[in-house]
């Protein structure tokens, strides 16, 4: 554990350290020089922040969409289905996660093209103008599902959805039904019993599994590479100034930007309890 | 109680299936207004099937559940006048005491006034005043019990049902809780209807009890009379320690082949000195054998007798005088003769297996 803590932080100061180099432009060098300039970089460019506010409202929107998915399944699982049914559900919502990921993004990448099996299948019931309404919205809109926002707001949603799903199973599982009962003995009609007792006691779970698809959403850049308007994220970003351009200060800079948002939102889950759901 | 006692809670032929099993199976029941009546039977008897069905967690298969003269059978629990204290008494974890004791007030939208003041009395009634701003886990496994009595109350249902409600409790907190819980009773004057297995309880506490068995009512009556006179040999023997004497040996004891039970209590023991036996009168029945197990209990002493009949007689006595090693201690393989007045005798030929 503490050689673990060790080589962890340890990598974590390297980086801060090398964050404080200079980058000299000119010759595309890392310059050894301690300084804020990589830092001031980071804050001043516009791009950047462009990049990461991008990346946050994309994470927060794929943690909404997850929870408004996995919350009515869970709570079917829990509530509602058979040993059986519930047996069979857990089983389809942790399968995706043995196949390898790219897989299933490059999947995602065939279903949603032009003549896909989503495109066609919505164009079959009716919804094809609903579709291309979509795609001609202006920010998340584009030529085609594999080349929108949209679209990889709705491949992130599938990827992280188990991660939302099985916490918040879990702690409406740890809701004894006596609780719902006497709620309801008391005289709460169910949308009362749901929404001072169901609720806030499955909402650290909630917490807990919002973690999983915000900082994961956060820091992916496959997805944004295989599917979107190229326009990068936060992940992409840093791999195209270590890689790319070699401004390793800048890609180390950029690095903190993520833990620095999971530091803050990990204060607000710890506090919500979601650490006990876990 | 008499005819002008009204009625509060009425089953008529009410059954209740999970798939196959008859879990109430066909159970008239009247529990009159303001009486503190027990439902006493093992695990598995439909006790806590038949409290869940008038709390309206359950739903009848068959008969009808009225409260007060109407029907609930199909009423929602939410809109039933009645309240539970559950057995793990589902206490809200995130709420603090208060806010537990107030919540059915709240839900109902009962003015912040007199919501107030309401939880207070009702903490108050079960003492517990200063433990208002505690959460439920900040309190002990009584206290819980308090709270969760006391926010069934605060709502002043018709009738209040107890699921076991002293079962995680330990001897000495379940003694008090009990004296406690009669007081309660006694105050608000509500009827109170208890589920437990435990029938030392049933007999201090209640009004009225009923003995369940495989879903079915056995006996219902006072403590008394459930103890002096079981209906059946399954009362006799789940409502105290009973001897089961069968027809054999009925005929060597009373000289007629009628099996009857008799109370371990209502037996002496006397020693034989040498090869004369104790003198017994003649209203009373008597049965050689030899002591095979001798249990102190403390406030009294257990004996197992082996009868030379052929079957095993239990007697409990008080001990009444300071027992230790002298001549006329009764020990292990011991000849005695056990005596019993003849009307201690209780037919138990009323009903066969059910």
């Amino acid at each position: 554990m503490l050689w673990l803590g060790g080589v962890y932080l340890g990598s974590l100061l390297g980086l801060v350290w090398q964050s404080f180099y200079t980058f000299d432009d000119f010759a595309g060098k890392v310059r050894h020089d301690l300084g804020f300039d990589t830092w001031e970089r980071l804050w001043s460019n516009e791009t950047n922040r462009i990049i990461v506010g991008r990346t946050v409202l994309m994470a927060l929107a794929v943690t909404i969409a997850c929870a408004m998915l996995a919350y009515p399944l869970a709570y079917f699982m829990a509530r509602y289905a058979t040993r059986r049914v519930k047996a069979v559900l857990l089983f389809l919502a942790i399968m995706p996660l043995w196949s390898n990921y790219l897989v299933r993004v490059y999947s995602w990448k065939l279903i949603m093209a032009k003549e896909g099996a989503l495109p066609w299948s919505l164009d079959k019931v009716g919804l094809g103008k609903g579709l291309e309404w979509a795609l001609d919205l202006p920010y998340i809109g584009g030529q085609g599902l594999t080349f929108s926002l949209l679209g990889q707001f709705i491949v992130f949603t599938y990827v992280w959805l188990p991660y939302m799903v099985l916490p918040v199973h879990a702690a409406l599982e740890r809701v004894p039904r006596s609780f719902v009962e006497a709620a309801g003995d008391l005289g709460a009609r169910p949308a009362t019993v749901f929404r001072s007792v169901i609720w806030p006691l499955a909402l650290p779970g909630v917490v807990a599994g919002s973690i999983f698809t915000f900082s994961l959403t956060l820091g992916d850049y496959i997805v944004p590479t295989i599917i979107g308007n190229s326009k990068p994220v936060i992940g992409a970003q840093v791999y195209v100034y270590q890689g790319v351009a070699g401004n390793l200060p800048l890609a180390a800079a950029f690095t903190f930007v993520p833990i620095a948002i999971m530091a803050v939102y990990l204060t607000i889950a710890k506090r919500l309890g979601a650490f006990e759901a876990l | 109680m008499g005819d002008v006692a009204r009625a509060a809670v009425e089953f008529i032929g009410v059954s209740r299936r999970f798939g196959s099993v008859r879990a109430v199976d066909a159970v008239d029941l009247e529990i009159v207004d303001g009486e503190f009546f027990s439902m006493l039977g093992p695990s598995g008897s439909g006790k806590t099937t038949c409290l869940r069905l008038i709390g309206g967690f359950e739903r009848p298969s068959a008969g009808q559940i009225l409260l007060y003269g109407a029907d609930v059978s199909r009423i929602a629990p939410y809109d039933r006048d009645v309240n539970t204290v559950f057995q793990d008494y589902a206490l809200f974890p995130h709420m603090t005491v208060l806010d537990n004791v107030g919540y059915g007030l709240k839900v109902r939208r009962v003015a912040r006034a007199e919501r107030t003041q309401r939880v207070d009395e009702a903490l108050a009634l079960v003492r517990l005043e200063s433990f208002g701003a505690r959460k439920p886990s900040q309190l002990s496994g009584g206290q819980r019990q308090r709270v969760a009595l006391a926010r069934a109350l605060v709502n002043r249902p018709k009738v209040l049902l107890l699921d076991e409600p002293l079962g995680a409790l330990d001897l000495k907190l379940r003694q008090e809780m009990q004296v406690e819980l009669k007081r309660i009773q006694r105050e608000v004057g509500i009827t109170f209807i208890f589920v437990t297995h435990d029938q030392e309880e049933a007999l201090t506490m209640s009004d009225r009890i009923a003995v369940f068995n495989a879903g079915r009512v056995e006996q219902v009556g006072a403590p008394a009379d459930v103890y002096e006179h079981p209906s059946s040999e399954f009362v006799a023997g789940f409502v105290g320690i009973s001897n089961v004497v069968n027809a054999d040996a009925a005929l060597s004891v009373v000289g007629s082949p009628e099996p009857f039970t008799v109370r371990p209590e209502k037996i002496v023991l006397r020693r034989y000195e040498g090869v004369t036996p104790p003198e017994v009168s003649q209203n009373d029945c008597s049965a050689d054998g030899v002591v095979r197990d001798v249990v102190y209990l403390g406030a009294q002493t257990r004996y197992l007798v082996e009868a030379d009949a052929g079957f095993d007689l239990v007697v409990v006595q008080q001990n009444q005088t300071v027992t230790g090693a002298g001549p006329t201690t009764i020990g292990r393989g011991c000849r005695v003769r056990a005596v019993w007045p003849s009307d201690a005798n209780r037919d138990m030929t009323i009903k066969g297996d059910s």
